[in-house]
Formats: structure tokens, sequence, C-alpha cells
């Protein structure tokens, strides 16, 4: 799906503007990497939001040493008088805040198991560009192998187990977004990744209807397209991290620890 | 019934130890089995008893949970841990999602191919010195308080203490130029919980010896 990028111009009024209209303002480079799960729940939450994307590596720099980023990285989220930062702690916050974090402590419980998971699934997803070329094919097979026998038999299983619409408490909730945008992800990555998954492509089908986050999927909304080469390019450049670095340490650390 | 939290992982600190921790600076006593094998793994994967194939696992309240974050999300809500509202959790959860990625650059060094280490360790001392610990005492400096959050005691000073130990094992250098931590890993040294489990005899691991990471490559196959 071809995305337009549009670039917002940082005039001192329109930085001033933007943090006044009381929306979320989200601080990060035109791209999806670790924002783009945030984007996903304040979509499906209805909530709009405001966006400063960062270039180059110049306009980074800008930001960190504006003092906002508390260990010097982004995602960085500017919300209700906060300066958020931390993927997870956005997610949570937004997810307790919108009614999308269950209804007591044991749904709590279960929502943060199926997106630890994901988070997993999607982390590898998310670094195999980052491959060496002479590694990109086996890291890829063996990302597409994880998610169809670790991770998809277990969502295909609470689906048909708990015969409902959702993973927990028969409503909506963060794991669902999450599990949505990470099948999309893995579909980019084989279109057929689903096959197999019966209650998985019903899920998908229906979730996808839901009127915000239909929206979502629309050309011209938020949503951030798949790195191309010349993206990986401009992020490599911002974050300056090094091809094969982590998909090296991912198959150690993620995989089988 | 409420027996006590059953802990499934091998005898030593990676992924588990933070839990440890943390049920014990709120005072529940809970039980452990380790994994001495891979087959002990195996088999615990085909009861149906991981999620993911995959420890730490803690059996709590008639439910089998995984995932770090997961298990101690629920320690610290039921335990009453996680501060006193949604602002609160964000400012902790912030912390501690710090503190775990220190954790993590620890983890990697720990179980880096000999060639790596040197390195690796590098990059900790720099992260440490210059991203994390600055970050914690700068929090502690603005509001001049004996606690994190809500000036009182919250999982992310059990979280933060635990890691300042291990930088203190690294190289207690590094500790030097922050007073406000200093303090702090005193005081929650001293509370009456903390200070049992830091006595010997306590569920408290050792660093990991060689033996360890051998023992724990052929379990977790890595």
């Amino acid at each position: 799906m071809k995305q337009t990028r549009s670039k917002i111009a940082f005039t001192p009024e329109s930085q001033e503007s933007l943090s006044m209209t009381g929306k979320p303002v989200l601080h990060y480079l035109n791209g999806r990497g670790r924002m783009e799960s945030i984007r996903w729940l304040l979509a499906a939450a209805g909530v709009e939001f405001e966006e400063k994307l960062f270039e180059n590596r110049e306009e980074f720099e800008k930001l960190i040493q504006g003092g906002t980023l508390m260990y010097g990285q982004v995602p960085m989220v500017e919300m209700d008088g906060m300066n958020l930062v931390q993927t997870r702690a956005i997610l949570r916050y937004i997810a307790a805040k919108y009614g999308l974090y269950g209804r007591n402590l044991e749904e709590q419980a279960w929502i943060d198991m199926y997106v630890e998971g994901l988070r997993d699934l999607s982390d590898m997803i998310m670094f195999l560009p980052l491959s060496l070329p002479e590694e990109k094919e086996m890291n890829h097979d063996y990302v597409l192998h994880r998610a169809m026998t670790r991770f998809f038999p277990v969502y295909e299983k609470a689906l048909r187990d708990n015969k409902q619409h959702y993973l927990v408490g028969n409503r909506l909730s963060w794991a669902d977004v999450q599990l949505l945008e990470v099948i999309l992800m893995a579909e980019e990555c084989k279109a057929s990744v689903l096959s197999g998954f019966p209650h998985l492509q019903d899920f998908k089908v229906r979730t996808s209807q839901i009127p915000t986050i239909n929206r979502f999927l629309q050309p011209g909304s938020q949503r951030k397209p798949p790195l191309d080469a010349e993206s990986l390019g401009i992020a490599k450049d911002i974050f300056k991290f090094e091809q094969g670095m982590f998909l090296k340490n991912m198959s150690t650390v993620v995989a089988e620890y | 019934m409420a027996g006590k939290p059953v802990l499934h992982y091998f005898k030593g600190r990676g992924r588990m130890e933070c839990i440890r921790w943390l049920l014990a600076a709120a005072g529940v006593e809970f039980e452990e089995k380790f994994l001495d094998s891979p087959e002990d793994l195996e088999k615990l994967a085909k009861d149906g008893s991981l999620m993911f194939q995959q420890v730490p696992m803690v059996e709590i309240d008639g439910m089998r949970l995984v995932q770090t974050r997961a298990i101690l999300n629920y320690i610290a809500t039921k335990y009453n841990l996680y501060g006193k509202d949604a602002k609160e959790r964000a400012l902790i959860d912030m912390y501690t999602e710090g503190i775990l990625d220190l954790t993590e650059i620890m983890l990697q060094v720990v179980i880096s191919p000999p060639d790596q280490r040197e390195a690796k360790i590098s990059l900790l001392k720099d992260k440490t010195k210059n991203r994390y610990l600055p970050a914690y005492e700068k929090v502690l400096k603005s509001h001049g308080q004996d606690y994190l959050v809500g000036n009182r005691l919250t999982r992310v000073d059990i979280h933060l203490l635990e890691v300042l130990l291990y930088v203190e094992e690294l190289d207690s250098s590094l500790l030097a130029p922050f007073p406000l931590l200093k303090a702090l890993k005193s005081r929650i040294s001293s509370l009456p919980n903390v200070k049992k489990f830091l006595q010997p005899g306590s569920q408290r691991n050792p660093p990991v010896n060689a033996k360890q990471i051998e023992e724990a490559r052929k379990i977790f196959k890595f």
C-alpha cells in the first residue's frame, strides 16, 4: 500500500500550536520502527495525534539536546503534560487510559502475556532488514518458522478456545490491536503466513472492519509503509546501528532463552 | 486456596532474578522448581505449561504466567507496588524499562562469545555511566525524595537497587559520581524484607559462573 509521506514544517508558531491542541505529539523518524505500535493503539482508540518526524541525524540530535528524552532515545510521546519514553511505558499508558487494558488484574495479566509474545515476534520481523546480505534468507526463514510454530498457534488457540471475537475479556483490547498489526507485518514477509490458521484469518477480517482501525488502514492515514532501501539508509544514519548487529543477538536472546 | 507462587527456571539469575527480588521485597514467600537439564524444559513445554515454550514461568493464583514483564506487572499490582494512579505508573514504567534495557545489556555480556566480551563490557560501562545512572540520579535530584516515584516504595526502587548491585559487581567506581543513587542503595538495602533477601541463605542468586553458563547453554540451547 503506497502511503504519502507528509512533512510537517517546523516553524516556531507551528510548534506552539501543536502542543496547544492537547493532542498527543509523537516524536520519531518518518517510518514504522518502534513507534508504529503506538500509532496503531492511538488510532484504534480513536485518538487523534500529531507527529514531529525527523529526517536526519542533525534533527535527531537537536531533539536530544532539547532535554525531553530521558535516555536520549525515541519513541517519545508528549501526552498529558508528560514526555513519555520507552515503547511499553507509552503503550501501557494509552491502553489504560482508553479502556484497552482489561477490567481486572487477571485480564491485565493475559493481555501482558499476549503483547509481550507479539513484541518478541515483531522485533524479529522489524530487524530483518538489518540482516547481513548473506544471512538474509536464513533469517527470513527462521523468523517465519518462529511465527508459524511458536507464536501464531498461541493466538489461534486462544481464539478457538474462548470462542470469542477478541483475545481477552470478550472485548477489544491492546492485545487484539497488536495482534492485527503483527499479522499484517508477517503477511508482508509471506502472504500465505496465515494458511493453517482459520481463526486468525477470521480475526484479521473482523478486526480490520472496526471503524477506527479500518480508517487507519486506509491510504492517507498516519500508518507508515514498510521499510525500503532508502528509509533503511536514513534510519541507519540517524540511529547509527550496524547491519547484522541485531539479528545476531535476537536469535540467541529472544528466541531460545 | 492460596498456595505460594512457584517459580520455574534454572538455578541462576538470568531473567528470573528481578522477579525473585520483587516477591522478596513484597514479603511474599515463594517456591522454586529448578530446570537442571534440557529434558526438564522440554517436559514443561510439552505439558502445555509454557505459553511460548519459554521460561521464566510463575504459577500464581491459578495461572501460569510467562514473560518477565507480565509477571512483574502482576506482582507489582497485586502487592501495591505500582504507584497510586496512571501517571505514577507511567513514570514507574519509564524508569523500569530503562533498568530492564540495562539488565539486558548485562545479560548480553554474560552470554556473549569470548571474542566479543571485551567490546560488550565496554559498551555496558559506557551506557551505565553515560545514559542510565545519570538519568536516575537526575530523577532523585529533581524531587529530593527518598524513593523514585510518589514518595513511597514502589517496584522501581527495588529494580534499581538490584541493578545498582550488579553495577557494583562490574566496577564499583561506576557509582562514585552518583551520591543520590548511593544513598538510595543504602536506604532500600536496609528495608526489612530487602535486608533479609540480601543475607546469605536467601533465594537470591550469586553472579553467574562459567559452569552455570554452560549448563544454561545446554538447557536453553544457545
